[in-house]
């Protein structure tokens, strides 16, 4: 543990607030107040924070239709993030886009994204971008287990690696693309093991674990800014909920669940701090607290907020 | 003004903006060193080098999605396709990434890309390398489509789209990368969404785009001879469509002809006919008339093939049976 109390301390915080943010979007989703569908990063935190925790504000990233966690960890103001998803016209996207399209380009954040695999080609994109404009930014390409077996990926992973760009490819392995196991849908065990077919380095970390996610994103982002191209990095992890929320998950069985809920990544990381003497009990009782206030401001904003105009119905169709 | 092709027109206009913007560049397959696979990009690759003119891995979804990418981050990308039939493989990048961004993130990107891509039939090249789809870019909101006829329009269109803060599709007809036209030295855009009117007449309007804008000239110059006038639309852009110089050409000429090489059912036509039959339907003494391809797809051996392509005599024919 040899980071600073105030980067530990802001993972811990950024990882609740995704929770809290997620909590409350369950709990509203199901009182019949969100339109729509979500899909709850519930279980992956580690993953987001101890990714994005290696970037900057100038370094990009690209998410998924399972994106509130990347957002929130990039730097996303709640407030907005909330009214979009609320369908508010205050939200990020005027209520435009919803939970799967929220974007902030001045945060680096190129959006969540409602196609599984979709990411990959504008990440290379964006990546291709630092490296033509002479930057060493670096891009962070979120993508899933299921996104692994689109050949967007693929072709990403290719053509990154034989352009050296500054990308690193973040998947998250929550071992499930809907509801079809990994097994049933790959052959290999470790998602990793194919960044050797584009001659990159391929790395597998506990997702569970935000400082062993740190540290491996940590060393691909290094190796990207030095010019030295992309890292896959695959995190082993666990969605809590469906797949969205209503799923009634009758594929996994509770046992599963109820095993990888033990693995809880925030209780984990809670302890290291308090072991490490980073942080007291009580320090981190306080972070929730305030996360706390902080999420029932952004609900009240999103709710206070009015529905978008009709007449907004076709306005930024182009620029 | 000189005589240039209508490849040569292209070229003048990427090599010009590039000159003038360090943020645009090329990418595709064979476009570097190669020249592209028509010859579009070709010397660019020597007088710009190969961090401006990349040759990509044959990799369409990559190229449009990197294109997208890079232009959401700042730069202005011109990516080609060597084959339109190709965005087959691409289209997820192009219309629910580059064409929606805009809009879905609440007007705050800008995908300033264009993205050129070679189509039509007429060298022999069979059902996957020859198709019109123009009508699948028009559907797309987000998107605006490009279809130049002439070296002219080819040059100041190209020079536009590079410039326009939209993803831009821009249809080539292979077989007009050869025509001869005026094209001036210097730079000059060319509005997108500005229709042009090829010969002014005064007894059918014939709206054509791309190649089957000549054929529609050389329609004009058979029935001329029998003192039939006719007016010859080229939209140059479907989308944004220049649905005011139709209609006014419609209202001048009460009979309107639509002519375009891509296959009539649902085709770019479908939606000229109902602009008009919406918009001017008092002012038709005549059923609207499509001339197009059969809806096959494009067929290799030449006489199917020469049987597929709409042309002159097919609009000719259309017109007589106007009257």
């Amino acid at each position: 543990m040899s980071h600073s109390k105030e980067i530990m301390v802001k993972m811990y915080t950024t990882m609740n607030r995704i929770r809290m943010f997620e909590s409350m979007l369950q709990e509203y989703f199901a009182a019949g107040k969100i339109p729509g569908f979500v899909h709850l990063y519930l279980g992956e935190e580690a993953v987001a924070v101890g990714a994005c925790s290696c970037l900057t504000d100038r370094d990009s990233i690209t998410s998924t239709h399972r994106g509130h966690g990347h957002l929130i960890a990039k730097g996303g103001d709640l407030k907005l993030m909330m009214a979009e998803i609320f369908g508010k016209s205050t939200g990020y996207c005027k209520g435009k886009g919803g939970s799967m399209h929220i974007a902030d380009f001045d945060l680096g954040i190129l959006g969540a994204n409602g196609i599984v695999g979709g990411g990959g080609p504008l990440a290379t994109g964006a990546a291709l971008a630092a490296k033509y404009k002479k930057t060493d930014d670096v891009t962070i390409c979120f993508f899933g287990d299921g996104a692994s077996n689109q050949g967007t990926t693929q072709e990403s992973l290719n053509m990154a690696s034989a352009w050296k760009l500054p990308v690193v490819f973040v998947n998250e392995n929550n071992g499930y693309g809907i509801s079809c196991p990994q097994c049933k849908s790959m052959a290999v065990t470790d998602i990793a093991d194919r960044a050797a077919a584009y001659d990159m380095p391929g790395v597998v970390v506990d997702g569970n674990d935000v400082l062993a996610v740190h540290e491996a994103v940590g060393e691909a982002v290094k190796r990207a800014r030095r010019g030295e191209g992309p890292t896959l990095v695959e995190c082993k992890t666990y969605r809590w909920r469906g797949h969205f929320e209503g799923d009634a998950c009758t594929y996994r069985c509770t046992e599963e669940l109820n095993e990888w809920m033990a693995k809880d990544p925030i209780p984990r990381f809670e302890e290291k701090l308090v072991e490490s003497g980073l942080a007291t009990a009580e320090e981190l009782e306080g972070v929730k607290a305030a996360v706390k206030k902080e999420l029932d401001a952004a609900l009240e904003f999103a709710q206070s907020s009015p529905l978008p105009e009709l007449s907004a119905l076709l306005d930024d169709v182009y620029a | 003004m000189a005589k240039k092709t209508y490849l040569q027109a292209l070229n003048e206009a990427l090599a010009q903006e590039m000159e003038k913007d360090q943020s645009v560049f090329i990418l595709g397959e064979d476009v570097g060193q190669f020249g592209g696979c028509f010859g579009v990009t070709q010397g660019l690759f020597d007088r710009f080098g190969e961090g401006r003119v990349m040759d990509t891995p044959i990799t369409e979804s990559v190229i449009v999605g990197a294109a997208a990418g890079a232009a959401a981050s700042g730069l202005r990308p011109v990516a080609e396709l060597m084959f339109v039939d190709f965005i087959g493989v691409a289209l997820d990048q192009l219309f629910n990434q580059a064409a929606k961004m805009r809009y879905m993130f609440g007007g705050k990107a800008k995908v300033p890309m264009v993205l050129r891509m070679p189509q039509g039939a007429g060298i022999g090249a069979a059902a996957q390398h020859s198709q019109s789809l123009e009508a699948w870019f028009m559907h797309i909101p987000g998107l605006k489509v490009a279809i130049p006829s002439t070296p002219y329009d080819a040059k100041g269109m190209l020079i536009s789209a590079i410039r326009d803060d939209n993803p831009v599709v821009f249809l080539e007809h292979k077989l007009l990368y050869g025509v001869e036209g005026d094209v001036p030295e210097e730079s000059y855009a060319i509005e997108l969404g500005k229709a042009d009117i090829k010969r002014e007449g005064t007894d059918v309007t014939v709206v054509a785009t791309s190649r089957m804008v000549h054929s529609a000239l050389e329609a004009a110059e058979i029935l001329a001879k029998d003192g039939i006038s006719l007016e010859v639309v080229d939209p140059r852009c479907l989308l944004p469509l220049d649905t005011g110089t139709i209609l006014d050409s419609v209202r001048k000429t009460h009979a309107l002809v639509i002519a375009h090489e891509a296959v009539g059912f649902a085709g770019p036509g479908a939606e000229i006919a109902a602009q008009v039959a919406e918009k001017a339907f008092d002012y038709l003494d005549a059923p609207i008339t499509r001339v197009a391809a059969p809806f096959c797809p494009v067929p290799f051996s030449p006489p199917l093939e020469q049987a597929f392509i709409p042309g002159a005599g097919d609009i000719v024919k259309a017109v007589r049976a106007l009257r």
